[in-house]
């Protein structure tokens, strides 16, 4: 098959092209900034950019789009012009070439509404309730994605939920480099139940949604490795395999809740990401486990790689890289 | 008169489809045209309805109180709920209604829908006795045209001696009346605000929609003005005459749902209703106030079952014993007295290893004695007496005195605490009561209507025996009835017909090789009430018969010393004491060489203590029997058997004793069983000493009885191809993830396995299908967090989410021995789920 990805440099990206690649499909990789993923064709091209054609979309099967604006900084018209406005537009051109089948990278944020989320399937996208730009514009382009469900497109959002794996930069290099600083803290206890996606898994949702024409369609999908584990022992087992010594002191969630806020006001006016948010402290000090049974059945996906062989490969990849 | 009726706010009336509203024009007794507003689910026409329900209000509520079952009734069934003139959107009214013309009105209204189907009555608050007059009146004309009744909180009758519900008292005193009922909307408003559970807002204010001003409340007024408190009340001989002819309704089924909390129709009224229909089914909704309906989101759909079952309902007989036969719980005791008059019928060990001994000639007499004076204090055949009396010769006197005379003791365990016992007893409608003193509080909380005695003056009750007197009576007649703690909601009180404890006796005697020369150590109260029916003596250990972990092995073995006892039956918490205390004894040399059976029953025991007790009575057999309030024992199984048993599959519990039939309900289809082996799911069970029923909880019963003759237990297991039993856990405490059913026991018992675990729980957070299995543990040694999980999780054989670790594990209250899963679940929840 021949199949577009959009954004495909990250770690979820370019595990994605790599198992296509090795099922034999025809990959045709579409962002700014090359990924050198050796066999693709990669076009450059910025998603955002109002002149943008997409004649790199004829003949494919099946797009993946996971090209998108993440995390806090930012305007709101940085975030709707990367995260809808982009895809309003793709989904405009696929709609036009014919192509059968969208798969849009969504996140359970879009619907997550309250402070803990224990054991949900995947609820609609709620963009007036959810918070934070990104949250917002993902939430609105997901219900534009799956409204534009038809019997000549099919369409399906994939909610992954704290993706990891060897050589992440986001997740896991982050809880390293703050470990290593001494400046990493458990909340609350960390007792908070949260589910994560190792990459291999993820990606194969994504494939197996790409590789199946129909399968779910108009549907919204959780996507975790349906282990969901308290955040203080994946802490520990993350710093265990980094080679770093584990947090061992805990601030209230109270506490860190306000320091967030605070670090974000101070840091609005930089570039970077702050290295506390209101958000994260949400993320880790309230539980996040999910119900992908719907998922295992629509798509016909389970997860192959199971938390503990993550963490043995994690730990691997950390033994060889030093 | 033309009427131009006001709008009906639908939007403001959450639960109403629009399409039941109807109006119909009725001719009243004085030839006046009045316009009914009515709710109608058929109100389309086009559907045929095989049967119709009529629906009756109190005050001050309206039609707006049948809105679910409106919207619950089946395509076949028919739902009328008509507004009394004055009251909803019907009619408003120049002059007050009395109870007599509101009975004509509603007799016009039916009359004039033209029903052709059979008619099944439902009525709230003062609807009752409006609707029960029409009934009764259709029942003259024509008495199959009337398929059931159905009442909910109401009154036909003040009970003597009391005066009335306070509030509506209060209501009433004439100062009040107008200001509370009508010039303000107090009254229509705190009928829905006193409502135990919160009624929503928005249902609140619909139930008061029609009421919004004091011109359209002056009915609501006059239906408080219309109870007949005196005896020259305009409307009290018509109440009297429907009272009266409740009689009427002998052959029609009757349903009475309660809500117990109801500070206007308490239970006082609902055992008015029982004495009056004996033949009623009654379901009282714990917890539920006088808006029962509201209060319990079951009440309607429970109502449709019981009207779907209309004429289906067959009695159901599931003993051996022929219920009509004559039953005589005192024939043993007749015959020990007899055979050895100066023999230990009971032996009360006391303080200081003082003792108080019985004879069997002095315990015959004593009931004898209390049996007469019961009788002569106005005690009939069929009255309930409350026990409040620990276990001791004026129990054990008093309970065969009742039966004697064909009344039903009502016990409930001390471990219910103050607040249980009080609203258990209150459940069961005890006739008399007599406990010790320090029951007073719970004697001064029930309206009793006979006998209030204390132990103190039980002399009063002490008449003159009557020498061979028959003290046989029908055996379906109700024998007793045993509150029991349960681990969640309140205690179920459990019937038993004098030939279940009459087969309860029989199979503990065939199970046991029960025999004259046993003498018994009851450190398990049911045992010290068995001994007299079984003919054998009983000894009493010194302990708090409500607190089993206080018998020491020192008062055990005295005990057994003294009596010469063959069989201790005790629960695993006095075991387990009776094994702590064993090391710091003074006793040396005691010969317990008679014991020749232990008993532990009651709760899982561990192995290890059953080999312990086994190292402290060397001459007897250990064997643990499997059973619940509802039937016991069920099962039994020897310390040899478990011990050869493997030790993560559940708990042994043996075979079932002769006359017990087991099946297992599958979980993934609980609607039939088998006894296929390997099969996990519901333990279900049928057995000549099974308990009748359960008692005011009609539908609590037949869901137990989801198979016709068998007993639901509420427990998960599996038969292995023996035919042995295995317990997995409760059904309320399996986890139920999303790719399967975990059941608790097997889990535990493997993280117990572990070195440095001395205890584990194993529970489900998170919704229903898609839980996660936590397991909660008690460690000996300190663990590092990495090190316990992966210990755990190498041995639990389910995906384990999380470990927690915590300093002791919650047991339930009355065993102490049960672990308390819902607890733990709760706690775990709640620590998982981070910061609110």
């Amino acid at each position: 098959m021949k199949i577009v990805i959009t954004g495909g440099r990250g770690l979820l990206g370019s595990t994605i092209v790599r198992q296509l690649l090795s099922r034999g499909h025809d990959c045709v990789v579409v962002q700014r900034t090359p990924s050198a993923i050796p066999g693709t064709h990669e076009i450059l091209q910025d998603l955002t950019d109002p002149d943008c054609t997409y004649s790199w979309l004829a003949g494919a099967d099946a797009v993946i789009h996971l090209a998108a604006k993440v995390g806090i900084v930012g305007t709101q018209e940085q975030f709707r012009s990367a995260n809808v406005v982009a895809t309003s537009r793709l989904l405009a051109a696929v709609r036009e070439q014919g192509i059968p089948r969208f798969v849009f990278a969504s996140s359970p944020s879009v619907a997550h509404v309250g402070s803990s989320l224990m054991g949900v399937g995947a609820t609609i996208a709620e963009p007036d309730q959810v918070r934070g730009w990104y949250s917002k514009t993902k939430a609105i382009a997901e219900r534009e994605v799956l409204a534009a469900d038809s019997s000549q497109l099919s369409t399906i959002a994939l909610r992954p939920h704290l993706v990891w794996g060897p050589g992440d930069t986001q997740l896991i290099g982050r809880i390293v480099q703050r470990a290593q600083a001494g400046r990493l803290f458990l909340i609350g206890g960390g007792f908070s139940l949260i589910d994560t996606t190792y990459v291999t898994n993820a990606a194969e949702a994504f494939v197996l949604a790409a590789e199946s024409p129909r399968a779910g369609s108009g549907a919204a999908l959780m996507v975790t490795n349906g282990e969901p584990r308290m955040v203080r022992e994946l802490l520990e087992r993350i710093c265990l395999a980094a080679g770093v010594s584990p947090p061992t002191r805990s601030v209230s969630f109270r506490a860190a809740l306000a320091a967030g806020y605070s670090v974000e006001r101070a840091w609005k006016s930089r570039e970077s990401e702050p290295p506390l948010t209101s958000f994260l402290v949400e993320q880790l000090g309230t539980a996040h486990w999910f119900d992908i049974s719907q998922t295992r059945r629509l798509l016909n996906w389970k997860p192959s790689v199971c938390l503990e062989q993550g963490f043995t490969e994690l730990e691997h990849a950390f033994a060889t890289r030093s | 008169m033309a009427h131009s009726p006001i709008t009906i706010p639908f939007e403001d009336l959450p639960g109403v489809d629009p399409a039941w509203s109807r109006f119909i024009q009725v001719e009243d007794a004085d030839g006046i045209r009045r316009s009914f507003h009515f709710l109608d689910s058929m109100a389309a026409g086009s559907e045929t309805a095989r049967l119709t329900i009529v629906c009756v209000h109190g005050n001050p509520t309206w039609s707006y109180l049948w809105r679910n079952l409106l919207a619950l009734a089946p395509s076949d069934v028919r739902v009328i709920a008509v507004d009394q003139l004055g009251m909803g959107y019907s009619e408003r009214l120049e002059q007050p209604r009395i109870l007599a013309q509101r009975i004509d009105d509603l007799t016009r209204f039916v009359g004039a829908l033209n029903i052709d189907t059979p008619i099944v009555s439902i009525a709230h608050d003062w609807g009752g006795p409006i609707s029960l007059g029409w009934v009764e009146c259709e029942l003259r004309c024509d008495p199959s045209r009337i398929e059931g009744v159905i009442l909910l909180n109401t009154a036909v009758h003040q009970p003597e001696a009391f005066k009335g519900p306070g509030i509506i008292r209060l209501a009433r005193a004439r100062a009040l009346l107008s200001p509370v009922t009508e010039k303000t909307n107090i009254f229509v408003r705190g009928t829905t605000a006193l409502s135990f559970k919160r009624i929503p807002k928005v249902v609140q204010k619909a139930f008061a929609a029609p009421y919004s001003m004091s011109s359209r409340r002056t009915s609501v007024q006059d239906f408080v003005a219309d109870i007949p408190f005196e005896s020259d009340h305009p409307s009290r001989s018509t109440l009297d005459a429907v009272a009266r002819d409740l009689e009427l309704l002998i052959n029609t089924p009757v349903l009475l749902c309660w809500g117990p909390k109801d500070p206007v129709f308490s239970d006082l009224y609902l055992r008015d209703f029982i004495e009056r229909l004996p033949h009623a089914q009654v379901h009282r909704y714990e917890g539920a106030s006088h808006l029962v309906s509201e209060d319990a989101p079951n009440l309607f759909p429970d109502v449709l079952s019981w009207i779907s079952d209309l004429g289906r309902e067959q009695k159901i007989n599931n003993g051996n014993l022929n219920d009509s036969q004559l039953v005589d719980l005192s024939t043993q005791m007749r015959v020990s007295a007899r055979k050895f008059p100066g023999s230990a019928a009971l032996v009360v060990q006391g303080k200081s290893s003082g003792s108080l001994t019985v004879t069997w000639s002095t315990l015959n007499v004593r009931t004898a004695e209390f049996s007469a004076g019961l009788a002569a204090a106005g005690v009939k055949s069929g009255d309930r007496i409350a026990l409040l009396i620990p276990p001791g010769p004026e129990l054990i006197a008093l309970i065969y005195a009742t039966w004697n005379i064909g009344a039903c003791i009502v016990l409930a365990d001390s471990g219910l605490g103050l607040r249980g016992m009080i609203r258990a007893l209150k459940g069961a409608h005890p006739d008399h009561i007599i406990g010790i003193p320090k029951s007073l509080p719970i004697m001064r909380a029930l309206q009793i209507p006979g006998i209030r005695l204390t132990t103190s003056k039980l002399s009063a009750i002490r008449g003159v025996a009557v020498p061979n007197k028959d003290t046989a009576h029908s055996g379906d007649l109700l024998g007793a009835v045993v509150f029991t703690s349960g681990s969640t909601g309140p205690a179920k009180g459990v019937r038993y017909t004098r030939s279940k404890i009459q087969e309860t006796v029989n199979v503990l005697t065939r199970q046991y090789n029960l025999t004259e020369n046993d003498v018994i150590v009851a450190a398990f109260a049911p045992w010290v009430v068995f001994g007299p029916a079984l003919g054998i003596a009983s000894v009493l250990p010194e302990m708090d018969s409500s607190v089993p972990s206080s018998l020491t092995y020192d008062h055990l073995v005295q005990a057994v010393n003294r009596a010469r006892g063959t069989l201790l039956w005790a629960s695993p918490a006095a075991l387990t004491n009776v094994v702590k205390t064993s090391g710091q004894s003074d006793t040396t040399n005691v010969d317990v060489s008679s014991l020749r059976l232990v008993l532990s029953a009651g709760a899982p025991v561990p192995r290890s203590l059953l080999l312990q007790v086994a190292e402290l009575f060397p001459t007897a057999s250990i064997r643990t029997p499997y059973g619940m309030t509802e039937a016991l024992p069920l099962t039994d199984i020897s310390l040899d058997e478990i011990m050869s048993s493997e030790s993560d599959h559940g708990v042994p519990v043996g075979m079932p004793v002769s006359g017990v039939e087991i099946g297992i309900a599958p979980l993934s289809n609980p609607t039939e069983f088998s006894n296929q082996p390997d099969v996990v799911g519901e333990i279900v069970i049928r057995a000549p000493h099974m308990r009748s029923g359960y008692d005011h909880l009609h539908f609590t019963t037949k869901s137990a009885d989801l198979f016709p003759e068998w007993h639901r237990t509420g427990d998960v297991g599996h038969l292995d191809p023996k035919g042995s039993l295995w317990v997995e856990g409760r059904i309320s405490h399996l986890v139920r993830t999303s790719t399967g059913v975990v059941t608790p026991v097997p889990v535990e018992q493997r993280v117990e396995s572990i070195d440095g675990v001395s205890q584990a729980a194993c529970v489900g957070v998170g919704p229903d299908g898609a839980q996660v299995v936590v397991v909660v543990v008690v460690c000996e040694k300190k663990w590092s967090e990495l090190e316990l999980h992966d210990a755990v999780r190498t041995v639990a054989g389910v995906p384990v989410a999380a470990v927690l670790v915590t300093k002791s594990l919650p047991m339930d209250i009355r065993h102490n021995a049960k672990l308390h899963r819902e607890k733990i679940s709760q706690w775990a929840s709640k620590k998982l789920s981070g910061a609110q």
